[in-house]
């Protein structure tokens, strides 16, 4: 193409009441279905029939001391009804994905600053205003852990770090430093908040810093704040390499406290970014459907899609990487892992959809060029892939808590209704704070003569 | 020696000037056999009226083909022709399989590609190139018509090359 000097008009994102509605009902129908998914959970037994898959699971993993005392640990909890215990995973669950939407709504900003990547300058505006939900989600990080501790997280208890008890475990005792240094193991989690609280502060500072200069860059059009967010962009990217790292760790793979994965930070990361792709390209197709940013065209898309497309395959790499070694080595204390998610009955068929619909659907659908570049294909599979993902956070959170109880039922859906419908509202309304098209962007020629 | 093929050369030094003169040739009648240009011009493939290249498909397929015929050696090797029990595994089991299947796919994949480019664009290695313009490794943009597909004549073709802003106007022999 020509250089064609456009002049790009002003775009200013509406938040319109009838969008701020449809939120409404669906924040509200998510209520409902948690009430009524409360109400079967707290009336419905019906775990019988698991039993046997129980049984053939303990068997399998009888050999491992350490789980005998862990399924003597689930008994003892037994004082919390296992309907409570899912509201608490499942909202644990929930906030632990959709904080992964936020920081990857500053990610995906970080990375095409630093990669001084000139295409995506239309689409920017849009993961920066999924990033707002950050300090929501750091508030109720906090709170739900506070809320769910005893339940979610087996290594909160003080008597498995007491010799002198019966519950007393030699191994979580000898990982206790990385939750409670420099206190004493079984006392208040120092460490372990001091992380989650600085974690949450330097990427909602960063991310601050980052809108900073990006709306002050609207005003007077300096390249002065396109060269300040790329020195914060690449920062915030080395401290999010590590912070999002430990973040699984703590998050995630501390609720499975005896199982280890070196994996794992990769395998959350990998799982949250492409979620968070997937959010930004529909929500990009979403707006581009209700008349809004012009200056993106099938090029633009193409390039999202394709990043669904890379990012699925990258998950699945990811996935495999951590399940080979671990089928391979056939160590019990890692298998346990896999065993609990592909033989126990509530968990069995998660495990096969959590692959299908985050490397089958979305490999064979964008596959071709013609699928990346066009509304409808992108329309069909974002959705499937943010769901799949979801399902995903499910397959690592919920088995190592709820055990054979678990599920995923109205009480879950409902819940992840609510979460999503208080998301968006946050993401749109804070859209309507600044203009969706930089118009003083440095790069913005570049991106309207996007050609692939 | 059969008959020789005879082109006109028309030479562009801008690339600006070279697609509007695509665009204008081509709707003038005039087909043409193809443009050589020193760096990439964005656009130009359109402007030819190229079709898109089925090279995805060809990918595709022989990455499939590396996928079958890996997955078929190895459980066939593994499971029937010489079963061995390796780390206490199944004879078939697929999560071992899937690297090698995976290493296959892409391997014939990227091979066959390469290959099939090879072949279409007829950069066989017995195949001495045409240098319509030595120039068109450098700083030229060379556009050859072939006079033989043509129905309009050379004198015609070359008022409408040089009204396009063609700087230079050559007749080539093969």
């Amino acid at each position: 193409m020509s250089e064609s000097h456009t002049i790009v008009a002003d775009e200013k994102y509406v938040f319109k009441s009838e969008t701020r509605n449809r939120l409404m009902i669906i924040f509200a129908l998510g209520l409902l279905l948690f009430i009524v998914g409360v109400f079967m959970a707290k009336s419905g037994g019906g775990h019988e029939e698991h039993k046997a898959a129980i049984d053939i699971s303990q068997n399998l993993t009888a050999s491992i001391a350490h789980d005998g005392e862990h399924g003597d640990a689930a008994g003892e909890h037994a004082g919390t009804a296992p309907w409570l215990k899912r509201i608490y995973t499942t909202l644990w669950m929930n906030n632990v994905f959709f904080t992964g939407l936020a920081v990857i709504g500053l990610f995906f900003v970080a990375i095409q600053y630093a990669a001084q990547a000139g295409w995506s300058v239309g689409v920017r505006r849009l993961p920066l205003a999924m990033a707002h939900w950050l300090p929501i989600a750091g508030v109720l990080m906090l709170v739900i852990w506070f809320v769910v501790k005893g339940d979610v997280f087996h290594w909160t208890h003080a008597e498995l770090y007491d010799p002198q008890s019966d519950h007393y475990d030699k191994v979580i005792d000898a990982k206790g430093g990385f939750f409670y240094w420099p206190g004493k193991h079984g006392a208040f989690p120092i460490f372990y908040i001091l992380r989650m609280v600085l974690f949450f502060g330097l990427w909602y500072l960063f991310f601050s810093w980052i809108k900073r200069e990006m709306t002050a860059e609207d005003m007077d059009g300096n390249v002065q704040h396109w060269k300040n967010s790329r020195k914060y962009s690449a920062i915030f990217l080395v401290i999010f390499a590590v912070s999002s790292s430990v973040a699984a760790w703590d998050w995630v793979m501390s609720i499975d406290t005896h199982w280890y994965s070196t994996m794992t930070g990769w395998y959350l990361f990998a799982s949250w970014w492409v979620t968070g792709l997937a959010m930004i390209t529909y929500l990009t197709v979403l707006l581009k459907d209700a008349g809004y940013l012009k200056i993106v065209n099938a090029n633009h898309l193409h390039d999202l899609g394709k990043f669904v497309f890379a990012f699925s395959i990258f998950w699945t790499y990811i996935w495999f990487s951590q399940f080979l070694l671990i089928f391979y080595a056939n160590i019990p204390e890692e298998t346990v892992y896999f065993i609990q998610r592909r033989t126990v009955s509530p968990y069995s068929w998660i495990f096969f959809a959590n692959l299908i619909l985050n490397f089958v659907l979305p490999f064979l659908l964008l596959m071709t060029r013609d699928a990346k570049r066009h509304l409808t294909m992108l329309k069909v599979v974002c959705p499937i892939v943010i769901v799949g993902h979801w399902i995903d956070h499910f397959n690592m959170i919920t088995p190592g808590v709820m055990q054979h109880d678990g599920g995923l039922g109205l009480l879950e859906i409902g819940m992840a209704m609510m979460f999503l419908a208080a998301f968006l509202m946050i993401t749109f309304s804070s859209l309507t704070k600044f203009a969706l098209v930089p118009k003083n962007d440095p790069m913005l020629q570049e991106s309207l003569g996007h050609h692939i | 020696m059969a008959h020789k093929e005879n082109f006109l050369v028309g030479i562009f030094d801008d690339e600006d000037v070279l697609l509007h003169a695509v665009e204008n040739i081509r709707e003038k009648g005039v087909k043409i056999k193809e443009v050589y240009s020193p760096f990439p011009v964005h656009g130009l493939d359109e402007a030819l009226g190229y079709r898109r290249s089925r090279l995805p498909i060809a990918s595709f397929m022989f990455g499939i083909t590396g996928t079958s015929l890996a997955l078929f050696t190895q459980i066939w090797m593994l499971g029937f022709d010489w079963p061995m029990i390796i780390g206490g595994k199944n004879h078939v089991s697929l999560p071992p399989f899937i690297p090698v299947t995976f290493e296959f796919t892409v391997l014939l994949a990227a091979f066959g590609m390469v290959g099939t480019f090879l072949i279409v664009s007829d950069m066989k290695p017995y195949k001495w190139p045409r240098q319509y313009d030595n120039r068109s490794t450098d700083d030229k943009h060379v556009m050859a018509i072939d006079l033989a597909a043509n129905k309009i004549g050379k004198d015609d073709i070359q008022r409408i090359l040089k009204e396009n802003g063609a700087s230079e106007i050559n007749e080539k022999s093969f």
